[in-house]
């Protein structure tokens, strides 16, 4: 059995995943956090706000996320998915794959230069696409890690094809910015005969382009001659500089053509010297002699070889090499033969020999150096390639009359491209096809004709052959026949036994080491682009060489992005690609043509390039044009970092948890609605963002067709939930439907809102009451209709809204209508919980037991957050903790092995020094900076005393800035710190932090918020703004100056809890904690343990309730860390988190004190008895759970059943969230044991959520009649006389009213806290809602913790909830507690209140006033005047309020951090400027 | 007259959260507000309000908690207790005890914030600059 590991794999940054993360670290374990974005946040950190607070949900996911970020035990690794787990719970490996970031995360500074140069942008999935982003690109401005990221999606055909990589994509995305310097750049880099190859190139980029499945391949030739073109005519052009030399060895190139002069200048720009050897007078090889002047205009040539040369390549011509080994020994490191394909291939017929017979290279070379001027009055061009067809347009142009052109194949079959083909035929080129010449006759030792015969093509063997037809042959009467058959290498220049040089094929050595050798001796290098690849490869070759590293190189595969027709085809279906035409170059008339060598083809325009740069699919995303290498000044973007490959990455790992989250709703699959044809039809998550005052609109909500303020609103719920392909409830959107509409309303009062929905789904704590707010204050209007299609009113884009009310028809017309999209299990986390086993239903979510909410059906992992079913953020941040807790107890014995634990310097000790302030004024990007004047502030800043260095910064949360203000405090001896930024609720732990890293103790430092409270408020007014700001920042510097030290103690924890409550919650929360190791005090105040499971008897989904209880009872009654101490209450509760005591009475009245580290409040709740509808007046009237009793103990109901849900006063006040559930459950039950029996649901809203909403589809099909009434009409219900009941209710649906019969009549009643709630809440000093229910620190992100450190609540003591969910939180109290019980110590103090007891007269105002009876009368101090006892505060249970320090008479008392003077100082500075 | 000047004294929970979702909601209101907080209203001492006026507040704003959902229980009431002391001792130099009040909101309620500053701001007006202004600037 291998080891237990203490480290655990997180899949998914989310909520949930990033609570699992925290509550592991916390909890003593190593945490690995895997998500497959750039950042981790997950959707909340999509979202504009959260219900029922309205808290901006970035503003309180961000310290969430900083706090990861900073943890050093949990290890965020972004682009990543799991692939594969092996092993067994407590010992699995992982393997996981990571795309890479192609940014060193370490070095980004988040300045955003790269993205601003970046020329691809795409649409920007973070802002629901209504905005775009570039390749390089952060995914929102908070995101952790705090980092730029590349999206590329592999390497874009077009350079993949071409084989010298030339970036195509690069480039022609620039040319559409209509940045052409910065596009020639990118080409050159590549590729040193830009204007060579933008005229003449085989261009197999064209050929492998994915659009050419759409309409025509990009003409990429076309552009990038247009680049260079434009840039050398247009300027300013500035030539090369010479290339400093920075390495001692000296290269000689043996031929300057195309590979020999790219190697040369490669090799130049590494820093070596370099000298071209070339035999002819001119250097160019092949480009200069053998491509035609009316293709290659030879100036144009110059100027790429000119621009080489003056990197500082030294060139010597007519000076041919013999002996390349003398090189080597004159001196030179290496040499590169590169030598060209000169020899020429021979036809092998009669007369090849005969005076006008020459070869087509021979005649292109004597031509382009103006040795030859004419060839002869009738031409046979023999061959079909390119340099035929050069052969043949210069013969025209030198005054041929008549030029055939014989091919041995078809037309069809000929390599030269077919416009060229074309075009020489216009020029007079007679083709003839299917011809071979099968001897030049001759006259007088001149050519004089050819004979030919047609042929056609047998294959043989596999080996194709021509075959002569007989009777075709013919003759042809000419006087010059040019073979353009094709060339060999040619090697016989060099002395023997020079001339049996080869390269190797992989690393162009020869067989002499130091010589390398290209084209002709290496074969396979026909085209240009293909000598420009070898030159590349020769220079670095011979640097390895010169650097002695190993010759051969590491093959690195990527992929390539290539399309099928299909994926190309679907993108003009979507309507994303709209064919278009390729750009074609404009040709010189045809007369100028056949009479000049003037170039034949034009640039395109302008236009046309850029039109033409459209076209372009930028298939790789990232087009690899580097320009934001260039951008990036931390270095942090490299050619290096743009080479990273995927990685495969194992961990070794105890446990998983799987909170790989969902992906919203693709409405786009729904025609009816429009989206994605209607402009003004958009899903909710694009109208989070449309709110977001850091969305793309900054907060207008506005029409996308027009930019108009949107009026009228309309809201559609259950897009993509609750439909025949998705039977099941997504939970949350009701609720954010109603905040949206809330958040418009905010915006812009008179903004007219509508939600169309079936059920209003408020069954969360604090929701009924949000969505009564938003009925009656707000006066959004809620219509319970489903629409069932859109209709656009073609001329104003306004989108009509059908439906449905009160059984009539009615059609309203709306601005702006929102898709509130459900929630989807992506396919890739379908497919990982295929690949570990993970059992999941039909639409991907988890199927788990409703005891083990979080299990997966395989040990060890855990499932958290809408993988095991839609949720809402608090559920998936229960569900997050309660993960932690489950890997608490499997891995409880690692805990601890692989942590680390924070290293601080030792603290400067700044007492008695004069405070020397640092002011970091932040830009917050354009937050503040766009608003008020952040220079003006640092300058002002700088004249405040006591400051000694002020400066601003553009984020000054990020990395890179806290790294500057650590070097500040270093630099500048700073003993005081003031952040001028945002708001210290989320940022200033983060602040204080860092300048304890720089030794300085955190209470050293102040904030000024000139953001939320003056740049965000002010933003009209830059003048006012700026001076408020110069205020706040006055102030903040005045108490700064009169800040000191504090210090916290470390306490022991005791490391025991004590729970409250024995029911499932406190049973399992208990059970979890002993698992984790920890001694646990249950007290129950009834005589067994149990709760309300004891009266559960059954569940919708099948379980056996009472069977897990007796489980659970024996589980816990036999754990020998738990005491169960029944018939037991709590009497007394005092101490602090580490260090509670308890006062607890027990049977019999006897009392007994606990000491126990942690509490944990499970008291549940009970079913509310109704005070309505004839209970307890009429036999045949009861209560669900009544029911349920019956049921159980096996009554048979025969008459028809009618349940009244709501029927309490409660449901008027708030939902219980479980009663629509029960209703379902008793009713099915029902029809299983009587399949006929009249069953009646009378409800307002069916408010079952999740992946229960299946059990409700159910109930229909299963012919339970459910009948909504309205909330103002309640069923009227009176006794018939013959022992049952007469019910009469309206349905508002059908809008009638109908009269049923009952018997029984089932009443759902809400869930009320236990008896002794509020009590007990007195008793721990915790707050009770108005409702009756604990509340938790935070509604949204603390959903267990009370307010008070150490004290936790699970079940239904904090709201009505089901036995999975109380399981869950359950499980998620225990891990929360788990946190502070794995530590020894605790840090206490700090801001707290002390005395001085000199000054205490213990007048006990301080004992009256404190809300937590901390202090007391010590008799040991003495007081004012010499008296016996004086008040003592102890640190530890001081909460800092500071409300003891305002009542003391005798100003006694002091509270740390907030003194008088410190306070009174930032009252003083604020007026300063009014005594000027 | 200017604006008139407003210190508005907070806890760190409520009023100064709802004074930041003022900003996130970017709801504009006057300038001339400046906030110092504390960890809780309890703290507010009678001492602070005098000291804003003596040293020129036109107004002094006490933002808390609602009541009922003090994070310390009942210090939002201890506050209400010092206001009303201290517009009795404002009325007695004759300053008006109108121009200090208190304000319950919770965190979300930015447009709360927003229009108590505006009240705060009407009263003001009527009420006139701070005499105890006089010789300074303003």
């Amino acid at each position: 059995m291998p080891q237990v590991k203490g480290s655990v794999l997180v899949v998914g940054g989310g909520v949930a995943g990033i609570r699992a993360a925290s509550d592991l670290a916390a909890a003593g374990f190593k945490v690995y956090l895997l998500d497959k974005e750039s950042a981790i946040g997950g959707r909340m950190a999509q979202l504009d706000k959260t219900f029922p607070t309205n808290d901006c949900a970035m503003c309180i996911l961000s310290p969430w996320l900083v706090e990861v970020e900073r943890n050093l035990n949990i290890e965020i690794i972004t682009g990543a998915e799991l692939v594969n787990l092996e092993g067994e719970p407590g010992h699995f490996v992982a393997t996981i794959f990571r795309k890479p970031r192609y940014v060193d995360e370490s070095k980004c500074t988040s300045c955003g230069d790269c993205a601003r140069v970046c020329p691809i942008s795409l649409p920007d999935d973070y802002e629901g696409g209504l905005s775009q982003r570039k390749a390089i690109y952060k995914r929102y401005p908070q995101a952790v890690p705090n980092a730029y990221a590349v999206e590329k999606e592999g390497v874009a055909p077009c350079r993949d094809a071409c084989p010298a990589g030339q970036r195509a994509q690069g480039y022609i995305a620039l040319i559409r910015e209509g940045r052409y310097h910065d596009a020639l750049r990118v080409i050159k880099e590549d590729n040193p005969f830009p204007s060579v190859c933008g005229r003449t190139c085989h261009h197999p980029c064209e050929g492998h382009c994915n659009r050419r499945y759409i309409d025509e391949p990009i003409n990429i030739m076309a552009l990038k001659r247009f680049v260079v073109d434009y840039v050398y005519t247009h300027g300013p052009y500035e030539p090369p500089k010479p290339v400093p030399r920075t390495r001692p060895q000296k290269v000689a190139i043996v031929g300057a053509g195309p590979a020999g002069l790219t190697a040369a200048r490669d090799l130049v720009l590494m820093g070596y010297g370099v000298t071209v050897f070339e035999a002819l007078p001119v250097a160019g090889g092949m480009m200069r002699v053998a491509i035609p002047e009316h293709r290659l205009p030879k100036a144009i040539l110059q100027r790429d070889i000119d621009e080489i040369m003056a990197l500082g390549v030294e060139l010597r011509l007519n000076t041919p090499i013999r002996n390349p080994e003398k090189l080597l020994q004159e001196g030179y490191d290496a040499v590169f033969l590169a030598v060209g394909v000169s020899g020429d291939r021979r036809l092998n017929i009669e007369g090849e020999d005969l005076e006008g017979v020459i070869p087509a290279l021979k005649f292109l070379r004597e031509v382009n150096l103006g040795w030859r001027h004419k060839v002869g009055r009738r031409v046979a061009v023999i061959g079909g390639g390119i340099t035929a067809i050069d052969a043949a347009a210069v013969s025209v142009r030198l005054g041929s009359e008549k030029v055939y052109l014989m091919y041995r194949r078809t037309r069809e079959e000929l390599p030269a491209y077919r416009w060229e083909l074309e075009e020489v035929a216009k020029e007079g080129v007679e083709l003839l096809e299917g011809v071979a010449v099968t001897k030049i006759l001759g006259k007088d030792g001149k050519v004089a004709g050819v004979e030919c015969v047609r042929v056609r093509t047998v294959t043989e063997g596999g080996q194709e052959r021509r075959v002569p037809i007989p009777g075709t042959e013919f003759t042809l009467e000419v006087d010059a026949v040019i073979k353009a058959i094709g060339q060999l290498s040619d090697l016989s220049f060099l002395e023997p036994p020079y001339d049996k040089l080869y390269g190797d094929l992989e690393t162009l050595q020869t067989q002499i080491p130091g010589i390398f050798a290209g084209s002709g001796i290496v074969p396979g290098t026909n085209f240009i682009i293909h000598a420009v690849a070898l030159g590349h490869k020769a220079a670095r070759m011979i640097d390895r060489y010169l650097q002695g590293l190993p010759l051969k190189e590491e093959q690195k595969s990527r992929k390539v992005v290539r399309w099928t027709k299909e994926q190309a085809l679907k993108l003009v279906e979507e309507g994303k690609v709209r064919p278009a035409p390729r750009a074609e170059p404009q040709l010189i008339p045809l007369d100028e043509r056949k009479t000049t060598f003037r170039e034949m083809v034009l640039p395109l325009s302008e236009e046309q390039a850029r039109a033409e740069a459209e076209r372009c699919l930028q298939c790789g995303i990232c087009s690899e044009c580097l320009e934001c290498i260039y951008a990036c000044q931390a270095q942090a973007v490299t050619r290096e970092t743009h080479e990273e490959r995927e990685q495969t990455i194992k961990l070794e790992v105890g446990a998983v948890v799987l909170a790989p989250g969902y992906k919203p709703f693709d409405p786009s699959i729904l025609e009816e609605y429009g989206y994605g044809r209607f402009p003004n039809v958009v899903t909710s998550i694009q109208f989070e963002r449309l709110l977001s005052a850091s969305g793309p609109t900054e907060g207008h909500v506005i029409r996308p067709s027009d930019g108009q303020k949107a009026k009228r609103i309309a809201w559609l719920q259950c897009i993509g939930s609750r439909d025949k392909e998705r039977d099941y409830c997504s939970s949350a959107c009701c609720m954010y439907a109603t905040k949206q509409a809330v958040m418009a309303k905010e915006h812009e009062p008179d903004t007219f809102c509508q939600i169309f929905l079936m059920d209003m789904r408020a069954f969360g704590k604090g929701y009924m009451a949000y969505f009564n707010r938003a009925r009656e204050e707000y006066g959004i209007v809620y219509t319970r209709s489903r629409v069932s299609a859109l209709v656009e009113d073609p001329r104003t884009k306004d989108v009509l809204v059908r439906y449905q009310e009160n059984g009539e028809l009615k059609e309203d017309r709306f601005d702006l209508v929102v898709l509130s999209v459900g929630m989807e299990i992506p396919e890739d986390v379908k497919e990982l919980a295929k690949r570990l086993g993970v059992k999941v239903n039909e639409y991907g979510f988890v199927e788990n037991s409703l005891f083990d909410p979080l299990g997966t059906g395989r040990e060890g992992v855990f499932a958290s957050g809408v993988f095991s079913g839609p949720k809402d953020i608090p559920s998936s941040v229960v569900e997050g903790s309660a993960a932690a807790g489950s890997v608490g107890e499997l891995l409880a014995q690692a805990r601890g092995s692989e942590v680390a634990i924070p290293v601080y310097p030792p603290e400067i000790d700044v007492r008695g020094q004069e405070p020397r302030i640092g002011v970091f004024v932040c830009h917050c990007g354009s937050n503040i900076a766009g608003f008020l004047d952040v220079e003006a502030v640092t300058e002002y800043a700088r004249t405040l005393p006591g400051v000694v260095y002020a400066t601003h910064n553009l984020y000054t949360c990020s990395q890179d800035t806290q790294e500057l203000i650590k070097q500040a405090i270093k630099e500048y001896n700073l003993n005081r710190v003031v952040v001028a930024s945002c708001t210290p609720r989320t940022h200033e732990p983060l602040f204080q932090d860092t300048i304890r890293q720089a030794g300085l103790n955190p209470f050293l430092f102040e904030m000024a918020n000139i953001r939320d409270q003056c740049s965000w408020v002010h933003s009209h007014n830059w003048k006012d703004a700026t001076e408020k700001a110069k205020d706040l920042v006055r102030m903040s510097v005045a108490r700064a100056a009169r800040l000191e030290p504090l210090y916290t103690i470390d306490v022991p924890v005791r490391k025991s809890a004590l729970v409250i409550g024995g029911g499932v919650a406190g049973m399992t929360a208990a059970l979890s904690l002993a698992r984790q190791g920890f001694p646990v005090h249950l007290v129950e105040r009834d005589k067994e343990l149990g709760g309300n499971l004891r009266r559960i008897y059954y569940t919708l989904e099948g379980d056996d309730p009472q069977a897990f209880l007796k489980k659970l009872v024996a589980e816990v009654t036999s754990n020998p860390l738990i005491t169960v101490h029944l018939n037991t209450r709590v009497i007394e509760h005092s101490g602090f988190a580490g260090n509670f005591f308890s006062l607890l009475e027990g049977p019999d009245g006897q009392r007994f004190h606990l000491e126990h580290g942690v509490t944990i409040v499970a008291t549940g709740g009970m079913e509310n008895k109704p005070k309505s509808y004839l209970y307890g007046q009429h036999p045949a009237v009861f209560t669900q759970q009544e029911l349920e009793e019956r049921l159980a103990r096996g009554e048979i109901f025969s008459g028809p059943v009618v349940m009244i849900q709501c029927a309490d006063e409660l449901a008027d006040k708030y939902c219980s969230g479980i009663c629509c559930t029960q209703a379902l459950k008793n009713a099915l039950k029902l029809r299983e044991l009587s399949p006929d029996l009249p069953i009646y649901i009378l409800h307002r809203d069916i408010r079952v959520y999740g992946l229960r909403e299946r059990y409700y589809t159910l109930a229909r099909n299963k012919g339970i009649i459910f009948v909504r009434y309205d909330e103002v009409l309640k069923p009227q219900v009176e006794p018939d006389g013959e022992g049952a009941l007469k019910v009469r209710v309206r349905d508002v649906e059908i809008g009638e009213e109908m009269e049923l019969k009952a018997n029984p009549l089932v009443l759902s009643t809400g869930v009320v806290p236990a008896e002794g709630t509020e009590e007990l809440g007195k008793i721990l000093k915790v707050p009770v809602m108005p409702e009756g229910f604990f509340w938790e620190a935070h509604i949204k992100l603390r959903p267990v913790d009370f307010a008070s450190d150490g004290i936790f609540m699970a079940g239904v003591a904090h709201w009505p909830k089901h036995l999975d969910e109380t399981i869950a939180q359950a499980k998620a109290a225990a891990a929360r507690a788990a946190t502070i019980l794995a530590q020894d110590t605790l840090k206490v103090g700090g801001v707290v209140a002390v005395v001085s007891p000199e000054k205490c007269t213990a007048c006990l105002t301080c004992v009256r006033v404190c809300p937590y009876n901390v202090p007391r009368i010590d008799h040991t101090l003495t007081g004012a005047g010499g008296i016996k006892g004086a008040a003592y505060i102890e640190p530890a249970q001081c909460h800092g309020c500071g409300i003891c320090v305002a009542e003391c008479p005798a100003k006694a008392i002091q509270l740390m951090h907030y003194r008088d003077d410190q306070i009174e100082a930032k009252v003083e500075a604020l007026f300063e400027f009014a005594i000027q | 007259m200017q604006q008139p000047e407003i210190t508005i004294f907070t806890c760190i929970y409520c009023g100064y959260m709802a004074a930041d979702t003022a900003g996130a909601l970017r709801i504009q209101y006057p300038p001339t507000t400046k906030l110092i907080s504390f960890p809780c209203t309890g703290k507010l001492d009678v001492r602070y309000i005098l000291e804003a006026f003596e040293k020129g507040a036109d107004g002094v704003m006490v933002v808390a908690c609602p009541i009922g959902n003090c994070h310390h229980i009942h210090g939002n009431i201890q506050a209400t207790r010092r206001v009303q002391y201290a517009k009795k001792l404002l009325d007695e130099i004759g300053l008006g005890g109108e121009r200090v009040e208190i304000f319950y909101m919770s965190g979300g309620q930015g447009g709360t914030f927003a229009n108590a500053v505006n009240t705060m701001v009407e009263r003001l007006r009527k009420l006139g600059p701070n005499p105890l202004r006089n010789g300074r600037k303003g």
